[in-house]
């Protein structure tokens, strides 16, 4: 049966999760800023030191598209799946099944609000690298646009986990194992470039790659791949995650019994 | 007229192989107040669960105003609230809020005046602004009550609702129920108190092994199984019942200190004056008097046993 979205579920869903970040604002943007501001004293003083620049951008500059990766993959998949996983371990998941939203407006009202919350995190993260170095962005549309994209597709990843886990070990497992390394070996702070031929092959298999890539040449007009390239690969992300989340509605998989 | 609630021949088996429902049918009128008993694992809560959502039958379908709760699940949704026998509540967000929130999910606009009213029926207007975890078992309690009703449902489904209730409290809930009732919901409690179903109810439900033994009005089923005892304590131990009082039905306990006499609450003559009057004529003297329904309790385990041989023969056959 088709009907309509049901706006005040998604509204309500929304803002209760974003009311959960206000409560706590200071824990959640001061880790990110006080590790950003770590991260710009050892990758941009100690390494810049020797490092002068990457393609003619100077190597403070250059890691901050990275950062902002860095910690908007983090963000995303974190609140995203803690947001879905909390009310499963509280019991209070019930509310979510038995009331009239669906697959459509869970999926908005946590996987927005998780997007909401780690793209206010990245954005207060190139604030503060605006006290360390001078950043130009070239193209401020298309930064915001793989901000968006980003933000929405590791949030819909996060979403997923968090419907998967049943444990808080679980919960953190992936975000450990998985996100974390394909950011530090997707380029985050060092350009593909820079790599020996074959493992440049090897990390062009990272789909982080791409989104660090086009992330970058929208600040720097520099890219690793192209951007096009970039954009269809975080366009897929959604998808694939999409119908996973829909499938698992559908079935009520470790939802219903 | 098709009753608010069609279920048909709905049964439910888990994936870890547990028949929690076997081919239950029922209908609901409009308004009426259904209690649902049965022991521990009985079905009871399967039985609500799948209605709202939370468990995918196995069998059987279910029609809440007329829409199919899985294909037309919007629509049936709308119409119902669940107070969840387990306490599950956002710890850290006020009563106020945690009862915006539930009138969001279905869909409705923001309407503080109504939740007022909802929040003082309950004797929660007071910790509107208190966070759920500062809050009593009872008052948690009520807080899900007050969310199952924070957009105006037709059909209320309570769980277990006076379990960790005080006496007053649950006195006071029975009246929240009644007024709910003047408002037309339709409401479907489940219980282990007799007194509840009794106080409450207009059809009690049977339930054992995930099947419905039996759904009759309240008064049918009390009068079928109405009796009370009234127990004497005696000044002085008597060696035998007086022969002035043989015939009555009394019965004298091991200690020779305790009369017990059975009688029908519905009777017009209960016999309890005369009995009494004849007793001090006897010169006996009363030191304490007593009784005690037989409960519901007991009914429905005499059922309940009932089925259970039943289905043994069943078995057997
Ligand atoms: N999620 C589940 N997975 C597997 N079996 C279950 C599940 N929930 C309930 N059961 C089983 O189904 C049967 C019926 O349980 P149910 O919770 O419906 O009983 P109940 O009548 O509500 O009992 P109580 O009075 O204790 O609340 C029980 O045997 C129970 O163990
Ligand atoms: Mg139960």
């Amino acid at each position: 049966m088709m009907s309509a979205i049901n706006w005040p579920g998604v509204w309500a869903i929304f803002h209760h999760e974003m009311m959960r970040f206000f409560r706590t604002i200071m824990q959640s943007l001061l880790s990110p800023v006080v590790s950003t501001t770590l991260y710009f004293v050892v990758f941009g003083a100690a390494i810049g030191g020797r490092i002068q620049s990457v393609e003619g951008v100077p190597y403070g500059a250059f890691i901050v598209p990275g950062l902002m990766m860095l910690t908007i993959l983090q963000q995303s998949v974190s609140n995203a799946s803690f947001g879905i996983y909390f009310p499963k371990f509280s019991g209070t998941i019930y509310e979510y099944l038995v009331s009239p939203v669906g697959w459509i407006e869970v999926t908005m009202g946590f996987v927005g609000a998780a997007a909401a919350k780690s793209m206010m995190i990245a954005l207060v993260i190139l604030l503060t690298s605006f006290f360390f170095v001078g950043v130009h962005i070239l193209h401020p549309f298309w930064m915001l646009a793989f901000l968006f994209l980003t933000a929405l597709g590791f949030s819909l990843l996060g979403f997923i986990i968090g419907l998967w886990a049943k444990s808080f070990e679980q919960l953190q497992l992936v975000p450990m194992m998985v996100i974390t390394p394909l950011v530090f070996l997707g380029g985050a702070f060092y350009s593909a470039n820079m790599l020996p031929p074959f493992w440049e092959g090897v990390a062009k298999l990272n789909p982080v790659l791409y989104l660090i890539s086009g992330f970058r040449w929208s600040f720097f007009g520099l890219a690793d791949v192209p951007v096009g390239v970039s954009l269809v690969a975080v366009a897929i992300m959604v998808g694939v995650c999409l119908a996973i989340i829909r499938w698992i509605f559908a079935t009520g998989w470790r939802l219903r019994e | 007229m098709a009753g608010i609630i069609q279920i048909d021949n709905l049964s439910k088996q888990y994936g870890g192989g547990t028949r929690a429902l076997s081919d239950v049918s029922m209908d609901i009128e409009e308004g009426e107040i259904i209690a649902l008993l049965g022991p521990n694992g009985a079905g009871k809560t399967t039985l609500i669960s799948i209605i709202c959502g939370l468990v995918v039958p196995t069998g059987g379908t279910v029609r809440v105003g007329g829409h199919d709760i899985r294909t037309d699940w919007r629509a049936a949704r709308r119409m119902i609230g669940l107070v969840p026998q387990e306490i599950a509540l956002e710890p850290f967000e006020t009563v106020m809020n945690c009862v915006r929130f539930t009138r969001g999910l279905y869909g409705e606009g923001r309407d503080d005046a109504y939740i007022e009213q909802v929040l003082r029926s309950l004797a929660l207007w007071d910790k509107r602004d208190a966070m759920t975890k500062e809050l009593s078992g009872g008052m948690k309690r009520r807080v899900l009550i007050a969310k199952a009703l924070a957009h105006r449902p037709k059909v209320l489904f309570l769980d277990e609702p006076t379990a960790g209730v005080d006496v007053a409290l649950r006195r006071e809930m029975w009246q929240v129920v009644e007024g709910l009732r003047k408002d037309g919901v339709t409401i479907i409690l489940t219980t282990h108190y007799l007194e509840e179903a009794e106080e409450m109810a207009d059809r009690i439900g049977v339930i054992n092994h995930g099947r419905l033994l039996l759904v009759k009005p309240k008064d049918e089923l009390m009068g079928e199984f109405g009796r009370k005892t009234l127990t004497i304590e005696l000044d002085t131990a008597l060696e035998a019942i007086p022969s002035a009082l043989a015939g009555r039905g009394l019965e004298l306990a091991q200690d020779g200190r305790h009369l017990r006499y059975d009688y029908d609450t519905r009777a017009d003559r209960t016999g309890i004056a005369r009995l009494l009057g004849d007793l001090a004529a006897q010169g006996i003297t009363v030191r304490d008097v007593s009784t005690k329904q037989s409960s519901l309790e007991e009914v429905f385990i005499s059922l309940v046993d009932d089925g259970d041989k039943n289905s043994a023969a069943e078995d057997a056959a």
